[in-house]
């Protein structure tokens, strides 16, 4: 009976099972972690109670002492480490809006002429972005700051445009806008137009499809669009007086001051990033096949409308996930604002805040959780629009 | 029947080939293309000849200091000058030898690996990764066998840089697989293990976590145990970009075919031999381009350990340009660190782009 | 023999005269010399060897290939670069790709509407009007909702066929429309072009599919090396082929 039974069921050892070996394999894992993480915690705390710090994020309500170059809210230096914390987070927001910006369009630019049929323009395209993305990001940083911007003239003798517009060592100089009677209407004219424009869209829309009569739509919007915030200035009066910069004897007063550091981000990273976008939106439109440019073709549409109608929608698929990652990299990038000292987030919190107060784990958390928060928070609107444009297939 | 003779082929008419067939097709088809040309052109003009007068024709090619930069153009003299603190930081000058050496060493070992017929490639590679480490730190490092002591902290320059990245890349890839196969894991604990890690370290920059490693790691560490400053920051950037790897490998690993895990489980091979000698080989010859992407980007963010003080090769630069005895050389400086990144990232990127034709076996579906 | 198939439609004018169209790929000469006239409501089949210049040929009448030499004229108008006149005689004329080419990103209702709404100027409704009534004469007006990833190839090339035929065109073009095609989803297709012929369109079908010649055809054109080698009605072709070419050819594909 025995033999028998070993011989046709055979015993099982726990060793050999799979799922007793996964679980045991998991619990080792989960454990090793738990194990190390509570060996780091308890290291920091011997180490901070030797050092004299305590822990707690108390330190943020303390007053700052230092004054900051670049401030998007007020701030003076005996406000909080808290509202040192917003201004690095606005500038480090403020760097990555426009870097965006600028980098998108010559990301789209580029990412064309690639393609484009002459020659000359393919090869330019090309020769820039092979240029561009093998170089260090903060290279370019240090090459237009160090060796674009600090060998300009001084204030004195600043390079203008139109004597409204100064470029120098201190960084760009421009007119600012300052809100006067008009400033309200203005803005109320530019919603106007807005407004106008959406229902104008519709409009053309539904009759378009009801009669199939086509409408001008792209050249109306833009008129209106100029048309209307231009007429209310002549109702309302100017929405804004420009404050001009004045060359002084040994400065430049007034204006809207950019200052260098600034600049030279700005224009690395929107250099820097634009190569990659440009390579995304070739590959994102070379994805569509010759073929559905053939098929529209054939049907008698035009080639705008072949780009537009079938070209676009469907590389836009292919491209908007890379383009997103760009985006973030690029935000990311923004932190080697540190390097030249411009006032972001990392440079403000996690330099000049954290030797103040020694707080590092604090300091250090909060401006890595900021990252990780905008991160994640775009993974996650990206991942829900991949799910809404994939295409339907069996 | 008839015989049908065929006519003979004839060259295509003029306007079509040529020199002026190609300009009309390339150039010149419409208004728009010549008027694109035009465009180009222009800015061809705008740039070429100055930066070729500045960076040639009116440089300044020979001399010992700042006052023979006399020429308009650049003083190529700054960097003949400080060429061997850019390559070699602080490293003392009659020790020098032995970092030649181990860049020597490093190429012709690994020059068989490039060699087409060339017997147990596999297990010479593997011999090779593992005592060249060893023989390498021998070198740069010393304390035994005869060699003196050279601190970490007197290394820097391009060496500190290539050591940064090579450590960084001999230690990414391997932790990188292993993440991306744990990311992929049937196993619920390790899969949140994995991702967890994954996406905490691609979604904080490179700067914040070189920061944590000179104020944080000290905290983490038990008291009186002190690791290298270079230690961490190296240490650092392999966790940094193993997360990266570990998503282009985890691209790969999807894009393998079910029938490939079906197959190798039906010929009785267990997880570890299925996942070595069936998956990850397939999957890792899909992913080499975002690989060596990877390690591009790697390359270029070593830069970035300029923030924790270490002498890379920009930050040499950096230093080299803030001397007082030779101030207003920084274009030239950052010129010449822009053309060392560019040769090292450009070559990578083109080996890449021929290690894909030749390993192209017919993955196109 | 020939002066029969003369006589079905000697009152008209061509709808397509092509004389003496030359064509290169570079220094590669792939179209020689084409002399070619169809008439209104002409079924004809081009068959030959591939690379033998049949699919550039039947691509050069509506310009998806440019012809560097001779004269192509389709309902009076003749090809040039001018872009109206391009636009004019594509809106005339349908295409059938062999890879279907339907737009994945639009349902199958909308791949049929698109071009009548933004070429023909239709409305919408009157647009999706027509595009049901071809996809019932399709036999799938059961899909107008789905996408095109969602159909089998054979459905495919139905949607592909209706979405031409939205367009109202004079003259119908197919490139090897089953040769992607799965065997049994070939019948579906052929039958739909079969129909299709018997309601007198005026149809250039590049195809290896002999039995459809044989019904369907009025001319059968046979194509090597980038010249018309023979062509004939069907019966004559098959049965009694003049040059040794096209029996060389006919011999192995008809086994």
């Amino acid at each position: 009976m025995r033999s028998i039974a070993r011989g046709t069921v055979p015993r099982r050892s726990p060793f050999t099972d799979p799922r007793i070996r996964a679980w045991v394999f998991q619990v080792l894992a989960v454990l090793a972690v738990v194990a190390f993480g509570w060996y780091l915690f308890h290291n920091t705390q011997t180490n901070l109670a030797h050092r004299g710090i305590t822990s707690g994020f108390g330190f943020l309500n303390n007053a700052a002492g230092f004054g900051i170059s670049q401030h998007l809210i007020d701030y003076s230096e005996s406000d909080t480490y808290g509202r040192v914390f917003w201004v690095g987070l606005l500038n480090t927001l403020l760097v990555s809006v426009i870097g965006i910006v600028l980098a998108t369009i010559m990301g789209f630019i580029l990412g064309v002429g690639r393609l484009s049929s002459n020659w000359l323009i393919r090869q330019l395209a090309t020769l820039y972005i092979e240029i561009f993305r093998n170089i260090p990001p903060l290279l370019l940083i240090f090459f237009v700051y160090f060796a674009v911007i600090s060998p300009l003239p001084g204030p004195r003798n600043s390079l203008s445009l139109w004597d409204v517009v100064f470029v120098n060592n201190r960084g760009v100089q421009m007119p600012a806008p300052s809100a006067v009677d008009g400033f309200w209407a203005f803005w109320l004219a530019l919603l106007v137009a807005l407004v106008a424009v959406v229902v104008l869209n519709r409009w053309a829309r539904a009759r378009r499809h009801a009669t199939g009569r086509m409408f001008p739509v792209f050249w109306t919007s833009l008129g209106l669009f100029l048309a209307i915030p231009w007429l209310m200035t002549f109702i309302a009066g100017a929405p804004f007086t420009w404050e001009v910069p004045e060359l002084q004897r040994f400065n430049i007063r007034g204006g809207w001051v950019v200052i260098p550091e600034l600049v030279s981000i700005v224009v690395a990273l929107s250099v820097y990033t634009a190569a990659f976008i440009g390579e995304t939106v070739r590959s994102g439109i070379q994805s569509v096949s010759h073929g559905q440019t053939e098929a529209a073709a054939s049907l008698g549409l035009r080639p705008g409308q072949v780009l537009r109608l079938v070209i676009v929608p469907q590389a836009l698929r292919v491209i908007v996930p890379p383009l997103t990652s760009q985006y973030l990299n690029l935000a990311k990038n923004s932190s080697l604002a540190a390097a030249i000292g411009y006032p972001d987030m990392v440079s403000l919190f996690a330099g000049t805040v954290l030797n103040q107060t020694g707080q590092a784990i604090e300091t250090m958390a909060i401006t890595m959780s900021v990252y990780l928060a905008i991160s994640i928070s775009i993974s996650l609107l990206m991942n829900w629009y991949n799910k809404r444009i994939a295409l339907i297939e069996r | 029947m008839t015989i049908h003779t065929f006519k003979p082929d004839l060259p295509p008419p003029t306007i079509s080939i040529g020199a002026l067939g190609w300009l009309r097709a390339n150039l010149f088809s419409s208004w728009i293309n010549t008027l694109l040309t035009l465009v180009g052109l222009y800015l061809l003009w705008l740039i070429v000849p100055p930066v070729l007068e500045w960076a040639i024709f009116k440089a300044d090619w020979t001399g010992e200091t700042r006052a023979d930069c006399s020429r308009e153009g650049a003083c190529w003299v700054f960097i003949q000058t400080r060429f061997g603190q850019f390559m070699y930081g602080f490293y003392p000058t009659e020790l020098r030898w032995r970092v030649d050496a181990a860049a020597w060493l490093a190429i012709i070992g690994a020059a068989p690996l490039f060699l087409r017929q060339m017997p147990h490639k596999l297990r010479y590679g593997l011999g090779y990764l593992l005592v060249y480490p060893l023989l390498a730190y021998w070198l740069l490092h010393g304390g035994f066998f005869g060699l003196q002591t050279v601190p970490t902290s007197q290394w820097g320059g391009l060496m500190l840089t290539v050591v940064i990245a090579a450590v960084g890349i001999a230690g990414a890839l391997p932790l990188g697989i292993l993440l991306a196969l744990g990311r992929r894991s049937d196993m619920p604990a390790i899969r949140v293990l994995c991702v967890t890690f994954i996406e905490f370290w691609r979604g904080v920059p490179l700067i914040t976590v070189l920061f944590m490693s000179s104020v944080m790691l000290p905290l983490f560490l038990p008291e009186g145990m002190n690791l290298d400053k270079l230690l961490r920051a190296m240490l650092m950037v392999v966790f940094f970009e193993a997360a990266y790897i570990a998503e282009v490998v985890r691209g790969g690993l999807q894009a393998i075919p079910k029938g490939q895990y079906e197959a190798a489980a039906a010929m009785g091979l267990g997880y570890w031999r299925s996942t070595l000698l069936v998956i990850l080989p397939q999957a890792l010859k899909l992913v080499i381009p975002g690989i060596v992407n990877t390690f591009i980007a790697l390359f270029k963010d070593t830069s970035l350990v300029i923030i924790i003080g270490l002498f890379d090769f920009l930050n040499s630069i950096k230093r080299a340009t803030a001397d007082p005895a030779w101030l207003g050389m920084s274009t030239e400086g950052y010129v010449f660190a822009a053309l060392v990144y560019w040769m090292f990232c450009f070559g990578m990127s083109r080996y890449s782009m021929r290690l894909e034709r030749k390993l192209d076996t017919g993955h196109k579906r | 023999m020939s002066d029969s198939v003369a006589q079905a439609g000697q009152a008209s004018e061509p709808v397509i005269r092509m004389q003496g169209v030359h064509k290169w790929f570079g220094q590669f000469h792939v179209l020689k010399d084409i002399n070619l006239s169809v008439r209104q409501g002409e079924r004809i089949v081009l068959c030959g060897p591939s690379g033998s210049g049949k699919s550039t040929t039947i691509r050069c009448l509506n310009r998806l290939e440019e012809h560097q030499q001779g004269r192509i004229v389709i309902n009076g108008v003749e090809l040039t670069s001018d872009l109206k006149q391009i636009e004019a005689i594509r809106s005339e004329v349908g295409m059938v790709f062999q890879h279907f080419n339907l737009f994945p990103h639009l349902t199958v209702l909308q791949n049929c509407t698109l071009a009548p709404m933004w070429v023909r100027k239709l409305p919408r409704r009157q647009a999706e009007e027509v595009a049901m009534h071809y996809l019932e004469r399709v036999r799938i007006p059961e899909q107008a909702n789905k996408f095109p990833g969602q159909l089998s190839g054979g459905q495919q090339q139905r949607v592909a066929i209706a979405r031409a035929l939205c367009m109202k065109p004079k003259i119908m073009l197919f490139d090897e429309p089953t040769s992607a095609l799965d065997p049994e989803m070939v019948k579906e297709v052929l039958d739909t072009m079969v129909s299709l012929a018997e309601s007198g369109m005026t149809m250039l079908c590049v195809t290896h599919e002999m039995g459809f010649a044989r019904t369907v055809a009025d001319r059968v054109i046979f194509m090597d090396k980038g010249e018309i080698v023979e062509q004939a009605e069907p019966e004559v072709f098959f049965t009694n082929p003049v040059n040794d070419r096209t029996k060389l050819f006919l011999s192995q594909i008809l086994h």
